[in-house]
């Protein structure tokens, strides 16, 4: 059609039938190619839409100076050393906060049908959600890195130094990969992207409270004390302190790399049966 | 349409429930190679979730299909590396931009690095989106993003394409354009399924429909046949003065056959299959004297079809039928 061909904002005839005609199906891709393609996109997206990281980092840098400056001194007896006892901790929280945005993403794309659109191509069944993965990688670390910075900018140092930061940071992103999936089977059940963040904050946020982030738990009552004591991400901070203290606590890391690989290996197979069938 | 032509859509006794919803309660299709073939219906009549049973998004729960001359059941994959879906269910990613979109699936589907790109910047060009093409998918006009869905889906071109709905709420020259890609495509070799709750696209594009209703085909052929399977259509003829009718219509009946008349006062109508005749009527009327507003001879619309065919008119849902989930 002429009209059509020669319209400046519309399509052209002639190319589309030349874009038709021009591609043979290339080989497919491996797995890990095509996973590693969804890293990509979870890159861009991080570029294109930083106002989902700043809501993840603008709380716990609240909550560090909150804490640090109004309830520090009471709790500790100075702002320098309650923040040395606090910041692993914050680092824990920021982290695992920015987790339960890997399931809002997800939902997103199944609102949206984008998830439609990947399920419907000849693709390795995981690489979507491990791709996601790779993407969410990256903000883990952002989020961390930004707490670690501020901390320091505040008086925070390390006794292990970069080493012990960068390890702790490397326990807490290994840590919430296997959380991620509790939250991406949230993604996967619920109805609404917000749905998603009103269960997954209701969920980690007392979680994070009633740990010992904040305040050592010898000062709590018995039944609470005990719960904290118990609680992975109580663990978790204690791990995290550990590394950055220069004395790893050896039970510590490897009960927070065992609880990891739980809810990777309870909530991955779920997350990826969910993916195929919803 | 040839019926000799390998089918690229066999599909026997579909059936699909959600909860008490019949969604799709035995569905048959043939669909040859090449062709753009119309699945029509009422929103809420099954047609989507028919599709989502062939390009294997979800299981159907009794019943068999073939695509492509692979199993949907047992050899999925095998059908995905060959269809595409576009439409209101697959989408394309709004928070990256056209051309990031068409990348992610070149590199998806296989290409390197720097084809993806050579095909991203080909697509756009060809379907008029270059200038947007770094532009978030979410600030897109609907006609554009309409037409980048269909490049999303020709990335690597498919042997046989689903098109779910490809025009609901575009403005006529966009819904045109796309009519245009969808010709294009099928001179290009791919077979088209086509789901619309739009007679005129229907119309306008397929060379087999199926008319489906509350999961169930009703009706099959061509538009001319389903047409015909209605009435002959017939001679319309409309006056400029509607107390000329009774006289007219004498005249006609006399010319014609029998007339019938219409609701609006000044037009009237005679069920006439040859132009002939139907010529010798309207001229009689003029050489009578009786002014004519305008006149037509045609086949029966296709909302005709699908009143006759069920009772209701396509574009009703039926209030007693839920939206199917997605």
């Amino acid at each position: 059609m002429s009209a059509a061909t020669q319209a400046t904002d519309g399509a052209d005839t002639a190319a589309v039938r030349q874009a038709i005609t021009t591609t043979a199906r290339p080989p497919r891709p491996g797995g890990l190619s095509q996973a590693l393609t969804f890293g990509w996109r979870g890159m861009l997206k991080v570029k294109h839409v930083p106002e989902q990281l700043l809501d993840v980092t603008v709380t716990p840098v609240m909550f560090l100076l909150l804490f640090t400056y109004l309830f520090g001194g009471a709790i500790a007896g100075s702002t320098s050393a309650y923040l040395d006892y606090t910041l692993p901790g914050l680092l824990v929280m920021s982290v695992l906060f920015t987790t339960v945005y890997s399931g809002v993403a997800l939902n997103t794309d199944l609102t949206k049908g984008v998830v439609d659109r990947f399920r419907s191509l000849p693709l390795w069944r995981p690489a979507p959600l491990l791709g996601s993965l790779l993407g969410d990688s990256v903000r883990y670390v952002i989020a961390g890195t930004v707490i670690i910075v501020v901390g320091v900018a505040l008086g925070y140092r390390p006794d292990a130094g970069v080493v012990g930061a960068v390890a702790a940071l490397a326990l807490v992103v290994v840590f919430s990969f296997g959380l991620s999936w509790v939250f991406c089977v949230l993604g996967l059940l619920l109805r609404s992207p917000n749905a998603v963040m009103n269960a997954g904050f209701m969920g980690i946020f007392p979680l994070t409270f009633l740990s010992n982030v904040f305040v050592d738990p010898a000062t709590l009552p018995g039944p609470l004390e005990a719960f904290v004591e118990v609680n992975p991400i109580s663990i978790l901070a204690t791990a995290c302190r550990s590394l950055m203290d220069g004395e790893p606590d050896g039970p510590a890391i490897l009960v927070s790399l065992a609880v990891a690989a739980v809810l990777a290996a309870v909530f991955l197979p779920i997350t990826t049966r969910l993916y195929r069938s919803r | 349409m040839t019926t000799q032509a390998p089918l690229a859509i066999e599909a026997t006794g579909l059936e699909k429930s959600f909860g008490d919803t019949h969604a799709v309660a035995g569905v048959d299709l043939a669909v040859p190679e090449g062709a753009i073939y119309g699945v029509l219906g009422p929103n809420g009549a099954g047609k989507t979730t028919v599709i989502r049973m062939l390009a294997t998004l979800i299981a159907p729960d009794a019943g068999s299909a073939r695509v492509l001359g692979h199993d949907i059941r047992t050899d999925g994959d095998a059908v995905r590396s060959q269809v595409s879906l576009t439409g209101q269910l697959a989408s394309v990613d709004e928070e990256l931009t056209g051309r990031e979109n068409l990348i992610l699936l070149g590199r998806l589907l296989g290409l390197s690095r720097a084809a993806s790109r050579t095909r991203a910047d080909e697509l756009l060009e060809a379907f008029g989106i270059a200038e947007a093409s770094a532009r978030l998918v979410k600030h897109f006009s609907g006609g554009m993003r309409r037409r980048l869905d269909i490049a999303a889906s020709i990335v690597v071109t498919p042997r046989l394409m689903f098109l779910d709905e490809p025009t609901t709420g575009l403005d006529p020259r966009s819904r045109n354009q796309v009519w245009e890609i969808a010709r294009a495509l099928q001179a290009g070799g791919t077979t088209i399924l086509l789901c619309t709750q739009y007679l005129e696209e229907a119309d306008q594009l397929a060379d087999g429909i199926a008319v489906i209703d509350r999961g169930r085909v009703i009706a099959e052929g061509t538009p001319g046949q389903l047409k015909a399977s209605v009435g002959t259509g017939g001679l319309h003829v409309r006056l400029l003065e509607s107390e000329h009718r009774p006289e007219a219509a004498e005249i006609l009946e006399r010319a014609v056959g029998t007339v019938v008349l219409e609701a609006d006062p000044a037009a009237l109508s005679v069920s006439c299959a040859d132009p002939a005749r139907a010529a010798d009527g309207v001229s009689a009327v003029a050489r009578a004297g009786l002014g004519i507003a305008e006149f037509s001879l045609g086949q029966p619309s296709l909302d005709e079809v699908f009143l006759a065919l069920t009772g209701h008119l396509a574009e009703e849902p039926d209030p007693t039928l839920e939206e199917q989930p997605s």
